[in-house]
């Protein structure tokens, strides 16, 4: 590994930023500035130490902070759009689909049928980022496959 | 403030239950999932209210490389979580044996007690000790 371990001690302040801040608007500037990078050296460090984008760690902690309200509150699917920082239920409705390949409310619905599991909310929400559907299905020899971009991929504002 | 919770990593979630419940005795305290995440923790008989949490190391905590890494670590032997403490670590050590815990060093005297060192079936190494006095 190239990066000498300080610059991670940053880039692990950025990640933890966007996990406290994930619902309000957040671009690639203010979380440069919390890992004391340039915009355009933040985003390339930002991935090469963590494995995806900011804006994709972003969109995929929203999506998980959504997965967690959809599972254990009986909030509608807008105002779980708006509780996790999205400004458009559209938006929501399709990043959540194209993250986990299941829609918002048929997610609900499976988990308010099961009922919410005995899991720590700390750990679910460290060990349940929903990367893609390539990343969720464990191959039959065992262990995980590489992490595969999925449609998220787009440098797009963080609405 | 007391410790609750402890993260152990392994290389296999079931292979290690099986280790720690039929080999170590422990027993499951929790074993649930949210999609692919499993939360599985177990605890000594002594200590129930302390939870070894059986973690594989992978996506999204770790990307697959660091995941990667970290498996080697284990699997290298690096990682030493902590130290149980036992009433007769001649005893203890007899028994685990004869369940077939590997274990790296046999009870021996130490300035503290009396110590055996243990291996889990994925590569974590814990002390055993009988403390003295």
């Amino acid at each position: 590994m190239p990066d000498p371990i300080p610059s991670y001690i940053h880039l692990l302040r950025a990640k933890d930023l966007i996990d406290r801040r994930y619902a309000q608007p957040l671009d690639v500037a203010a979380m440069a500035r919390e890992a004391h990078a340039s915009s355009a050296h933040f985003a390339r460090s930002f991935k090469r130490a963590f494995g995806e984008t900011p804006h994709q760690y972003l969109l995929r902690r929203r999506i998980e902070r959504a997965q967690e309200l959809l599972r254990s509150t009986q909030l509608g699917v807008t105002d779980v759009s708006l509780e996790v920082g999205f400004r458009s239920l559209g938006t929501f409705s399709r990043t959540f689909r194209e993250i986990t390949g299941e829609s918002p409310s048929a997610y609900a619905r499976r988990w308010r049928a099961a009922g919410a599991p005995p899991i720590p909310g700390c750990f679910a929400q460290m060990y349940t980022r929903p990367l893609g559907r390539a990343v969720l299905e464990k191959p039959a020899g065992g262990g995980l496959r590489n992490v595969t971009s999925t449609a998220t991929d787009q440098e797009a504002p963080c609405d | 403030m007391r410790l609750t919770h402890t993260t152990i990593w392994v290389l296999d979630q079931d292979e290690a239950l099986d280790f720690y419940t039929s080999k170590l005795g422990f027993e499951v305290n929790a074993d649930a999932t949210i999609d692919d995440f499993r939360w599985l923790t177990v605890s000594p008989p002594d200590q129930p209210d302390h939870e070894l949490i059986l973690l594989e190391p992978g996506p999204p905590m770790m990307d697959e490389p660091t995941a990667a890494q970290v498996r080697a670590l284990i699997a290298k032997g690096v990682l030493g979580p902590g130290a149980f403490e036992t009433d007769d670590c001649a005893r203890s050590y007899a028994e685990l044996s004869a369940r077939g815990v590997p274990f790296i060093s046999e009870p021996a005297q130490r300035s503290y007690g009396i110590e055996a060192t243990l291996r889990d079936n994925s590569g974590n190494w814990f002390s055993m000790t009988q403390r003295s006095g």
